[in-house]
């Protein structure tokens, strides 16, 4: 047991000793400095953009940039929904597995489009190897616009007045090709040779040892796997996700998975620091994010590695904790670990299944996406973030009674709005999907085209955890996260519908947001720091921030945990 | 529309680098991998009798058991039993799979038993099974291979595979081939 948490503890210390100097090349490659990579990508995307007929060096203002971005996004939405819509007959389909219903791949195409990866469907039986390939790639690129929409922050954020604000394409591609693209190899190659296949031969046939006929699935997997982590996608291969033996094959795989999806996230903190050559401020924020993951982990782990209650009682033992659901090579510390990285860091990927972690575990993953600001995922982590410290700002403005100005930029009423809408939509589209979905269930709704039969049939698990199961879907979804109490059925129009409109408004809303407000917040004049200025760099702006994230959740989403895993909990005491 | 047509073949070569080339040279790496990147595989006597990493079904009593899967170990279609820690249907479960365990293991107490044999694994193709859970097996393969109890018992300790971090365990299928080859 000891060991386990030893496991645990090594890859979190390794995870930030590395994001430092990590941070700093992703400072450098946004600062447009020389880095190590130049000579192979620079002629590449050089003739990238020269035969797309793109100006990289154009400065474009806020505006632009999200014009660029939603547009860009548009067509990557088309592109994928229809080859998921006509996979079954497109070619590399070796185990002829069906095109997709129009709501799936509607729920598919958005949630890859906006590095979520909810997916409504099983790896193996559901996609063919090009519709794979199509969503890797959106793994890819979608990751690279939170990365480029956190760099045209990070430049907004600068000591000066101004409404260039860099290039989106340029930011883009850098992130992809500088960063993600090469630590995606590295964790790839360290996949493969531990075992994760990669290979274009379909399912293959075997007699077992005791004389059975399975097939096997495998596909071109390591790469994938790769990116869905170093992207925080967390869309899985196999249906399993990181469970499958394949996909997470040993305790060291397992530890680079975790380090790959916790990484950039880390980084991108630190590269904050760089880029304004403002540590402090960088190391704060870290420290509190630190500081409410942890609170978020300690309970979960806690929980895990004492096992069911409801299990003990029937006298057996339980040394190496609640078992089910996970894996053996895993076991309950790290497995506990992973579960709340993967919901504070927006990845989703699972490497033991939610819906059967203990209640208390339950809670905190749930809690770890609705804050959905320690950390977060790829770019936009930072993002969300930075709507707590324009509240926070405002308010302790208000307290000492000095102009809220944050980095030298006065704070005024758009802003705030901007801000205060942002952080009120998170709840409020988890809190309606759920009310909706629990109504009908509640009511035991038939549900006609919506789903087949009536509303309970969508539960797998009766009582507070069937509501866990619906509220869990509706928050994983709201914060792009991916993953699920997945015995919910939740392939079908309804749920495929409503989450995918979750999905979307809280991608890009929560993107537009923070883009406005830098943007808007860039134009104003320039006030150099005073005796009367507020510090945002000091222990004291970090606290508030994290009393303002969290009354913001407790008060939005107190009522909604007691009902699902806190009532589970005290029954199972 | 000129716009359109920039950012779609900003799409299709960004598409090349990402969805062609990468694949393609990590495919090119694994050619060097175990296997060829195809999975590693068991062969008993030249024929292949299954994955080293995927779990396979041992229901026979002269095997070692695995553990429980809520997809009866079908490779082809992973997943968990997602129950709840209180569904009661799940909890009576759970004390079912421990009443045959006693049944099959007369000569168990309930505390030997360890929890993940009677708990379904995350991915249903769990390869591994704790310490624990082979060897409250050894006394009733022993009776039914007709083997010294012993050398079941050390059988079953020179695989446990034990790292500096993270917990200890049997590979199911690597045991059972090493069974079959006991005398």
């Amino acid at each position: 047991m000891n060991t386990e948490l030893l496991g645990v503890i090594g890859i979190f210390i390794l995870t930030i000793v590395l994001a430092i100097p990590l941070g700093k090349y992703i400072a450098k490659v946004f600062l447009g400095d020389k880095t190590l990579l130049d000579p192979i990508f620079n002629p590449i995307e050089k003739f990238i953009f020269k035969i797309s007929g793109i100006n990289s060096a154009e400065e474009m203002n806020w505006k632009q940039h999200l014009k660029a971005l939603l547009s860009i996004n548009m067509v990557w939405f088309f592109l994928c929904f229809f080859v998921l819509l006509f996979q079954g007959s497109l070619p590399l389909n070796p185990d002829n597995n069906p095109s997709m219903t129009p709501d799936l791949a509607f729920n598919t195409a958005i949630s890859f489009l906006v590095n979520c990866n909810l997916q409504h469907y099983s790896g193996e039986s559901g996609v063919s190897y090009l519709s794979q390939i199509v969503l890797m790639f959106l793994q890819f690129v979608s990751a690279g616009i939170g990365m480029a929409a956190a760099a045209m922050i990070f430049t907004a954020m600068k000591e000066r007045t101004t409404e260039k604000l860099g290039n989106f394409y340029n930011y883009f591609i850098k992130s992809c090709t500088r960063i993600l693209l090469p630590l995606s190899a590295i964790v790839a190659v360290a996949l493969v040779f531990s075992g994760t296949p990669m290979t274009f031969e379909g399912k293959d046939a075997i007699t077992t040892l005791q004389g059975d006929h399975v097939e096997v699935s495998r596909g071109p997997a390591a790469a994938f796997i790769a990116i869905k982590h170093i992207g925080t996608n967390g869309g899985g291969f196999f249906g399993a996700n990181s469970a499958h033996p394949l996909e997470n094959p040993t305790y060291f795989t397992n530890g680079v998975e975790l380090w790959a999806q916790m990484i950039i996230p880390f980084a991108m903190i630190f590269a904050l620091g760089f880029y304004l050559n403002k540590r402090k401020l960088s190391n704060i924020i870290f420290g509190v994010m630190t500081v409410g993951f942890l609170l978020l982990v300690v309970p979960t782990v806690m929980s895990e590695i004492n096992g069911n209650p409801a299990i003990e009682k029937m006298g057996i033992a339980q040394a190496t904790g609640a078992m089910e659901g996970k894996e053996v090579r895993f076991g309950p510390a790290i497995s506990g670990f992973w579960s709340i990285a993967t919901t504070v860091i927006s990845t989703g990927s699972v490497n033991s299944m939610h819906d059967s972690s203990m209640p208390m575990s339950g809670a905190m993953q749930l809690l770890s996406m609705m804050v959905n600001a320690f950390y977060g995922g790829c770019g936009v982590g930072i993002l969300n973030y930075y709507v707590f410290i324009i509240l926070a700002v405002f308010i302790s403005g208000l307290m000492v009674g000095r102009t809220p100005e944050f980095l030298g930029k006065k704070i005024e009423a758009r802003e705030v709005k901007i801000a205060a809408f942002i952080a009120i939509l998170h709840p409020l589209l988890i809190l309606s999907g759920t009310a909706l979905a629990s109504y009908f269930a509640a009511h035991d709704t038939a549900m006609g085209y919506w789903f087949n039969g009536n509303a309970t049939g969508w539960l797998n698990n009766p009582g507070n955890h069937g509501f866990s199961e619906m509220l869990y879907e509706y928050t994983s979804s709201a914060a792009n996260n991916g993953s699920g109490f997945e015995g919910l059925g939740d392939n079908n129009p309804f749920w495929n519908i409503t989450t995918g409109i979750v999905l979307l408004l809280s991608r890009f809303i929560p993107i537009i947001g923070p883009l406005a407000i830098a943007g808007l917040l860039a134009g104003k004049k320039y006030i150099p720091e005073s005796a009367g200025t507020l510090k945002t760099d000091t222990s004291i702006f970090g606290i508030m921030t994290f009393a303002v994230i969290a009354i913001i959740a407790a008060l939005s989403f107190f009522p909604a945990l007691a009902l699902g895993p806190l009532a589970e909990f005290f029954t199972l005491k | 529309m000129k716009n359109l047509f920039s950012l779609l073949k900003l799409t299709v070569f960004t598409l090349i680098l990402f969805a062609v080339i990468y694949p393609l040279a990590i495919y090119g790496i694994a050619q060097l991998a175990p296997n060829q990147g195809k999975g590693e595989t068991i062969s008993v006597n030249g024929k292949v009798v299954g994955y080293q990493k995927i779990g396979q079904k041992f229901d026979k009593s002269n095997y070692f058991w695995g553990r429980p899967s809520a997809v009866d170990y079908n490779a082809a279609g992973s997943a968990g039993s997602n129950k709840g820690p209180s569904n009661a249907d799940y909890l009576a479960l759970v004390q079912k799979r421990i009443d045959t365990l006693l049944l099959v293991h007369p000569y168990l107490k309930k505390s030997d038993i360890p929890s993940d044999m009677v708990t379904a694994s995350g991915s249903g193709l769990d390869p591994n099974i704790s310490p624990q859970g082979a060897l409250i097996q050894v006394k009733r393969i022993a009776k039914e291979r007709k083997l010294d109890e012993e050398k079941v018992k050390s059988l079953v300790e020179s695989k446990i595979n034990s790292a500096v971090v993270g917990p200890e365990t049997v590979n199911v299928l690597e045991l059972n081939v090493a069974l079959d080859e006991l005398r």
